[in-house]
């Protein structure tokens, strides 16, 4: 009896979805035109799975990363982070969220202008009521991780592209959060440092981040364990990615 | 949430933004500033004008010529023509008078006054020898007018102390010298002591000739400007103004009291009008000065919602890391109120600065009330929240996705 309930202690653990999300549909409705964005969406990720959110543009792949995101809510269906339910929440509740649960990663980097490297990593932690010490250390630390020890002090406008976008993941490892959310993070990156960018992502998803990635080149969906594919606002295919590229060292 | 860290944040992106900042705290610089330098102003002259009236004792009546009921404010001398020398001679040798201690009369009217190679415009008062006792008159060298310079429309002058030093320079003794007022000759006989104050019929700033000589020779005038009274008591000052108003009406064959051409006023009659004026005209200065405060925070209102405009992203961003709406509202907030603090410092050292050279200029003695720096500080800072909370509530309702989708 104890066995087991230690056992399924084990199981909530390890093998409880990251994110659940069942019959999740997205209606727009404007001037009595409705738009269905997203349409009977169901799928999980588990803890420290690495996947691509594929589409071209228009297939509702942008509406399911803000759903998923909590920038914004589902029309019908559940949607499950780590546990807690995002669906009903209210905005303040969703900032609270974003904050603690998701580390986001956008295209366009962005970070605040005329703010040095370490300042910016400190944000979300402003946000999350944490000491100034302690999330200097953190900030710090994190640039580290990403190479840009040397450029803490350093403004956006004095980094290169591919260094803007490592205080960007540096940002959003900054709360520890359950997920990496990245929306074309290449997109603005030469490819040379494209390939940089994603070999950091594969790195934290060795030490068990769990990181989705919204992208329409194949080229970087290659990257990823799993792959599901989204058309006209329904999956198309989920897959697990058999030829993904190793990393080489 | 720390406030501490979002000072510092609003404060660096102001710093930031020097242009914008810059501009917006003009509005409000310009603002306190003219509120405190136009409050200080007015309630500066109000109080020299009051210390004037006041140096002059409480049981002077004044008599002027002119319907009592015409407006408070004194009218110009020499305006109305209803007051004589006789007036004066009646209430001082009348029996039914008994409350009255000295009587004089006075005719004034700015004359050019030379002095060999050096002229001035300035107040010529003709007066009885009483004028020196009623209107407590100091002589530093030389005499007054006395009774014999009346009758005899002797051609004698007393100095006030600035026209003796404007027309014979400082440190030399012009009793004995001649002078000539509207090209008639002059004996000096005496010279006034200082009393200072300016403006408001300064005796430092007159010349004093006999009323025969001022009425018959200089001007060619039958009336007075005025006639002073001095009371014996400030206990009989009414009893005096009714002995005095009834006597003049009989003077002039009036019976109706309402019909009486002329006004006798005490002193604190005068003070309170002058108040009364000098009291509007403070409030006018400080309405004023008000709509230069709100159009300062029209200012602020305005460039905050740039702001919002222009930081769109920036909102957004913030949002998708986690802040809530209290938080950028209070980082919006908190930029406009450094702002208009600083601002407001900024203004008040102005303000300050500015009233002290304007009373210099007019010499007048700086009056900086503290609660007037207070409130138009506490308006400044209120000017911020009230005019940064629209822009602020604005900036905290923008939705994440739109805001992040902003180009």
């Amino acid at each position: 009896m104890v066995v087991e309930t230690l056992f399924e202690l084990e199981i909530n653990n390890h093998f409880l979805p990251m994110i659940k999300v069942s019959h999740l549909s997205k209606i727009y409705t404007n001037a009595d035109i409705k738009t269905v964005a997203l349409d009977d969406i169901t799928f999980d990720i588990k803890r420290g799975e690495f996947v691509a959110i594929m589409g071209p543009s228009g297939s509702g792949k942008s509406t399911l990363m803000h759903i998923l995101g909590a920038l914004d809510t589902p029309t019908v269906g559940e949607y499950w982070l780590d546990g807690e339910k995002i669906a009903d929440l209210n905005e303040d509740q969703l900032a609270d969220i974003r904050n603690r649960k998701i580390g986001f990663v956008f295209q366009a980097y962005n970070l605040l202008p005329r703010t040095t490297a370490i300042k910016n990593v400190m944000v979300p932690m402003m946000y999350g009521n944490i000491n100034k010490e302690e999330s200097f250390n953190k900030a710090e630390k994190y640039l580290a991780m990403v190479g840009l020890s040397d450029r803490l002090y350093h403004a956006p406008n004095q980094l290169s592209g591919g260094q803007q976008q490592r205080v960007a993941i540096a940002r959003a490892l900054s709360m520890n959060p359950s997920i990496i959310l990245a929306d074309e993070p290449t997109g603005n990156i030469a490819s040379s440092q494209a390939a940089e960018i994603m070999h950091i992502f594969e790195d934290l998803n060795e030490q068990g981040h769990t990181i989705i990635l919204i992208t329409h080149e194949m080229e970087i969906a290659e990257y990823t364990k799993r792959i599901i594919h989204i058309r006209d606002g329904r999956i198309k295919e989920d897959k697990q990615n058999g030829h993904r590229k190793l990393v080489k060292k | 949430m720390d406030y501490q860290e979002l000072a510092i944040e609003s404060f660096t992106t102001l710093v930031l933004n020097k242009v914008r900042t810059g501009l917006a705290m003009l509005g409000v610089i310009i603002g306190i500033g003219s509120v405190i330098a136009l409050m200080s102003l007015g309630q500066s002259s109000q109080q020299s004008i009051e210390n004037q009236i006041k140096s002059l004792g409480s049981n002077l009546l004044t008599v002027q010529p002119g319907a009592p009921n015409t407006g408070g404010i004194q009218g110009a001398f020499g305006g109305n023509t209803t007051l004589t020398y006789n007036d004066e001679k009646a209430i001082k040798s009348s029996p039914k008078i008994t409350t009255v201690k000295n009587v004089t009369a006075e005719f004034r009217k700015n004359a050019q006054v030379t002095a060999g190679r050096n002229n001035t415009n300035t107040s010529v008062s003709g007066i009885t020898p009483e004028y020196q006792q009623v209107r407590n008159i100091s002589i530093a060298s030389g005499t007054f007018i006395n009774d014999g310079h009346l009758l005899g429309l002797a051609k004698v002058a007393v100095l006030g102390s600035q026209v003796a030093i404007d027309l014979f320079g400082e440190g030399t003794n012009p009793v004995g010298q001649s002078i000539r007022i509207n090209k008639m000759s002059f004996t000096v006989i005496g010279v006034t002591v200082a009393k200072g104050g300016s403006g408001f019929q300064s005796p430092d700033e007159a010349v004093y000739i006999p009323l025969t000589t001022a009425q018959k020779q200089v001007f060619g005038v039958d009336y007075v400007s005025a006639i002073y009274i001095e009371a014996k008591s400030e206990q009989v000052m009414t009893q005096a103004q009714n002995e005095i108003g009834y006597l003049l009406l009989s003077q002039h064959r009036l019976t109706d009291p309402t019909q009486a051409d002329f006004r006798i006023m005490s002193q604190e009659d005068i003070l309170g009008t002058v108040n009364q004026v000098t009291g509007t005209f403070t409030a006018l200065l400080a309405g004023i000065a008000a709509i230069s405060l709100i159009v300062g925070g029209i200012g602020i209102m305005n460039i905050m919602l740039v702001t919002v405009t222009e930081r769109t992203r920036e909102i957004g961003l913030r949002k998708a890391l986690g802040a809530k709406k209290k938080w950028i509202i209070t980082q919006f907030l908190m930029e406009a109120v450094i702002i208009t603090f600083i601002g407001g410092l900024i203004g008040v050292i102005v303000g300050v600065l500015v009233s002290f050279i304007i009373s210099k200029l007019l010499s007048l003695t700086p009056v900086l009330s503290i609660p007037s720096i207070l409130l138009a500080f506490g308006v400044s800072a209120g000017t911020g929240i009230i005019f940064g909370w629209y822009p602020a509530q604005k900036a905290s309702n923008l939705a994440p996705i739109e805001a992040l989708r902003y180009e």
